[in-house]
């Protein structure tokens, strides 16, 4: 084992509050009370809550341990697949604290609020360029929010069309949501399987769009890592059809200046700013997943919409045709700055952050080849996806290696998805990761190859570094304990 | 995970390509899943179970199956309505990894017979895991 990739170090238990606390124990001293004191009606009073006693120190310490056995972008690598979990840079951070920024209300008048219109409105022309796209609103809240809002636009569109169709194709290879999404909407979800190669036969979708269907969710590149090549002919039998054509754009990450959406037909597609703009992603938000549309179905987009009229930024409300507003305000605005920030500072080199995402999981996806086998065998977008069916004769599974890559300090990939491949391993490693990490996880996946083959026993018995062993899952999802 | 010739396949039901097994029962028909799917999923910990009364074409999604590692649409084998549902997986899903022969999800009454003659034996279902 080589010293250098070895997790170790001094993890403190933590008991909880409740546990530690005594009574007369103190934190803070409260301000002598000057104002004199008031009868207040006995309906209102009633026993206080149960807090614990605990003093300065062991509040900054129990929060402090809890901070320890976090695992996040700032600790290490986290190659999880489609989730494209990239450094946030703390310029990011910088620049939606500025007091301009942080201390706005949304409550404030158009012209009080000028640099956050603009700041929406160049945002919006910015995500138009990198996508293609005619028009965007900056409201859902999230990437599942987005695809709902895509799915209402398709709605109202067939509705201003005169007809409403009732199913929608998404492959097996799109993302877990997007059949919910349409679910959420009221539309039937068809499920298109993709071919040998691992993605979609425009035969098979052309068997299976018919005017009943309101058309297609596509995940581009897919969940297999792989780009769609007929897509163009796809769109088109879509849209031959009468059906529209939504994208996606959780993995947008792979295709940044590259691919230009609105071009190769797609009329509708939702962008993950907490994935590929480098906004906070995880630990429940807040998220933004920004809708994006042609030309044709801006006049469905939600209102309130930011406008320029002079050199002033309005907000539009009179859109009779739109789905309606889709989240409180303006949507999760601290992180549509965050956002903004990545895009002003990055500039011209998006692409390149595309292009050396995608270097990143072909190189990895070379380099483990023959110690892992490769189900689809071609090069591949910004991720990659490998399985145990190598470790399979030694009863190792990919959840052993996901748990034993812990042991060397590295997050597990997104695993067993997607379904179309057992037992998937799929791993994102992002622009962000230099070559010599992304050497570290190549050889110590290398390593865990090994230890399959020579101590399997121990891979069942993994992680054995980490502060917790191995979980009961099975319990814990069987009979969930939800209180402390 | 076992071995093809580990699997414990009773000779008098019926199989599908998406890993059911269907059992005559009187009249109405047993539907479960077979014991390659139960050791492929994994743990199961949740049956999501369609309503009696509910009726379904064949190959029509009637139910889930949620396992530590995904969740799997379960799909009517013949089409017909649901007559009964096994209300002891909703406090033992487990059953479904421990019993998978015996633990059935629901019991239908099939609309058309013939769809039931149309199945895979246990030989045509072993070859299919073969493949």
């Amino acid at each position: 084992m080589n010293d250098n990739i070895v997790a170790k170090g001094i993890v403190q238990d933590e008991s909880l509050l409740w546990e530690k606390g005594k009574k007369g124990k103190e934190g803070f001293s409260v301000p002598k009370n000057d104002v004199g004191s008031f009868e207040v009606d006995s309906d209102l009073l009633g026993e206080g809550p149960d807090f614990p006693d605990l003093s300065e120190v062991e509040v900054v310490r129990h929060y402090t341990r809890l901070s320890q056995w976090n695992f996040g972008l700032d600790t290490g690598m986290y190659p999880l697949g489609s989730c494209t979990m990239k450094y946030n840079p703390k310029t990011n951070e910088r620049q939606a604290s500025l007091p301009g920024f942080a201390g706005s209300h949304p409550l404030l008048a158009e012209e009080l609020s000028q640099g956050a219109l603009e700041l929406i409105y160049n945002l919006e022309q910015h995500l138009c360029e990198v996508t293609g796209m005619d028009a965007i609103s900056l409201q859902p809240a999230a990437g599942a929010h987005g695809e709902l809002a895509g799915m209402l636009i398709f709605h109202a569109y067939h509705q201003k069309k005169g007809a409403q169709r009732n199913k929608i194709l998404i492959p097996d290879t799109a993302h877990g949501t997007n059949p919910a999404s349409a679910a959420l909407c009221g539309y039937k979800s068809i499920p298109v399987p993709s071919n040998e190669d691992g993605i979609l036969d425009p035969k098979t979708v052309a068997e299976l769009m018919d005017e009943d269907t309101a058309g297609i969710m596509i995940t581009n590149p897919n969940t297999l890592g792989l780009f769609e090549d007929n897509i163009l002919e796809i769109n088109k039998i879509v849209h031959d059809k009468g059906g529209l054509v939504y994208a996606d754009g959780a993995n947008m990450n792979a295709v940044m200046g590259i691919v230009q959406m609105g071009k190769i037909g797609v009329d509708v597609m939702h962008l993950n700013l907490h994935k590929t703009f480098s906004t906070p992603h995880g630990g429940g938000g807040p998220g933004s997943g920004p809708v994006c549309v042609t030309k044709e179905l801006e006049k469905f987009l939600p209102v309130p919409r930011v406008e320029k009229q002079g050199d002033k930024f309005i907000l539009v409300d009179n859109r009779p045709d739109s789905i309606g507003k889709l989240h409180a305000f303006y949507g999760n605005f601290s992180i549509l700055i965050r956002a903004y920030s990545y895009i002003l500072t990055m500039g011209k080199d998006l692409k390149k952050v595309s292009q050396y995402a995608v270097l990143s999981a072909n190189y990895i996806k070379e380099k483990l080849r023959g110690d892992f086998h490769i189900p689809y065998d071609r090069p591949c977008m910004h991720e990659c996806i490998v399985n145990d069916k190598l470790q399979e004769e030694n009863h190792v599974s990919t959840l052993d290696i996901a748990k034993r890559l812990m042991d060397y300090g590295f997050h597990p990939p997104t695993i067993y998805f997607p379904l179309v491949v057992s037992g998937a391993m799929m791993i994102e490693p992002t622009e962000t990761e230099s070559k010599e990490d992304i050497d570290k996880l190549i050889e110590v996946l290398k390593i865990i190859a090994k230890e399959s083959k020579e101590n399997p026993d121990m891979l069942k018995e993994s992680p054995k570094f980490c502060r917790m062993r191995r979980l009961d899952e099975t319990t814990a999802a069987r009979k969930p304990c939800l209180t402390g | 995970m076992k071995e093809i010739n580990e699997l414990v396949l009773p000779e008098d039901y019926k199989y599908t390509a998406e890993h059911e097994w269907v059992k005559k029962d009187g009249d109405t028909l047993q539907i479960g899943i077979t014991d390659y799917a139960q050791d492929q999923l994994g743990d199961i910990v949740f049956v999501e179970f369609p309503e009696i009364g509910d009726s379904f074409d064949k190959d029509e999604t009637f139910g889930t199956l949620e396992s530590v590692k995904a969740v799997s649409d379960l799909f009517l084998p013949v089409g017909g309505e649901i007559v009964e549902i096994n209300e002891a997986l909703e406090d033992e899903p487990e059953l479904l990894n421990s019993d998978p022969n015996g633990a059935w999800i629901v019991k239908i009454k099939p609309s058309d017979e013939s769809e039931f003659d149309s199945l895979m034996s246990k030989e045509a279902y072993l070859n299919q895991l073969k493949g």
